[in-house]
């Protein structure tokens, strides 16, 4: 997989670093988190869509962290473990947020029966692209705020696979569902992210695009 | 004869390239002849291609600094659970 981590930091094990940790070095915690610590606020701010909130569940997650490091069994899975205690701080401060709000934690959607066909509301060919970097800004800006436009569950989703392009195991554990669960909701909110989007594509110029022909995403060997 | 519902509904497995040589090979022949289906297939993978992308989902300034200012706290003590 490519992952968003960085890997050069990633060079010096994990396991090793938490072992020091355990024996008193705590300052390696410091390095322990580095190469994670972008990954765990891009995946509290996808769930919060608020960056004090999103830094404050951060460190709420951090002092888990650092306090039930002895806890971790398998210290081989340190980021699945501590991107789980991330989602589970941000989920909280969400709905610490949403107590007297109107807007619900669950998302209606994913209680319908799965696999509803939906057709997909705009046919727009987007197969020709922009490619100036004024252009490229402004499809970012869009795809951020199409994201707020959609619920938590599939912010969370698509953070992870699609953002951080995290495996289906990491995102099953992580996320705490079954590999069906993920498949679903992934789709789902691919396909309404899209049309989210949709309108913004179509006023793309036509160059952008060029250069991703041919381009899986999902190809690590491409990217 | 693949319907389009069955095409959309197996979209993301077959850009996850989790779907079986046969299912890949009936939804790449329907792609060739369904301008709707392909126009929903090419945008879906633009749209990936570009939340790949490390700017999209930007970490605000300072924030490292802060991040490991919290855990000096936690180190040296300062901070009490």
């Amino acid at each position: 997989m490519s992952e968003r981590t960085n890997t050069t930091i990633d060079a010096v094990p994990a396991s090793s670093l938490i072992q020091r940790f355990l024996h008193g070095e705590r300052d390696v915690f410091h390095d322990l988190i580095r190469p994670y610590e972008q990954v765990y606020y891009r995946q509290a701010f996808g769930i919060l869509r608020n960056q004090q909130d999103a830094e404050d569940a951060v460190q709420q997650a951090i002092v888990i962290l650092f306090t039930r490091l002895d806890q971790l069994k398998d210290p081989e899975r340190f980021r699945q473990w501590s991107m789980r205690i991330v989602q589970n701080e941000a989920r909280a401060l969400l709905r610490k947020r949403l107590l007297n709000s109107y807007e619900s934690i669950d998302d209606s959607e994913l209680h319908g029966p799965e696999g509803v066909f939906r057709r997909p509301r705009d046919f727009t060919d987007w197969r020709d692209l922009p490619s100036e970097a004024a252009e490229r800004q402004r499809l970012r800006a869009e795809l951020v705020k199409a994201m707020d436009t959609l619920s938590v569950s599939y912010r969370e989703i698509l953070i992870l696979r699609d953002v951080e392009q995290l495996n289906m195991e990491e995102t099953m554990e992580i996320l705490g569902v079954s590999e069906a669960i993920v498949k679903t909701r992934l789709h789902r909110a691919r396909l309404k992210l899209r049309e989210a989007l949709a309108p913004t594509f179509s006023r793309s110029q036509p160059s952008y695009w060029e250069r991703w022909k041919g381009m899986n995403p999902w190809s690590p060997a491409k990217r | 004869m693949v319907t389009c519902k069955t095409i959309i509904s197996q979209l993301s497995d077959y850009l996850d390239d989790t779907v079986s040589a046969a299912t890949r090979e009936k939804i790449e022949r329907h792609l060739r002849g369904c301008r709707r289906c392909s126009a929903v297939y090419d945008s879906t993978r633009k749209m990936l291609v570009i939340m790949g992308d490390e700017e999209v989902f930007e970490v605000p300034d300072g924030y490292g600094l802060r991040l490991h200012g919290f855990v000096d706290s936690l180190v040296s003590g300062a901070k009490s659970f």
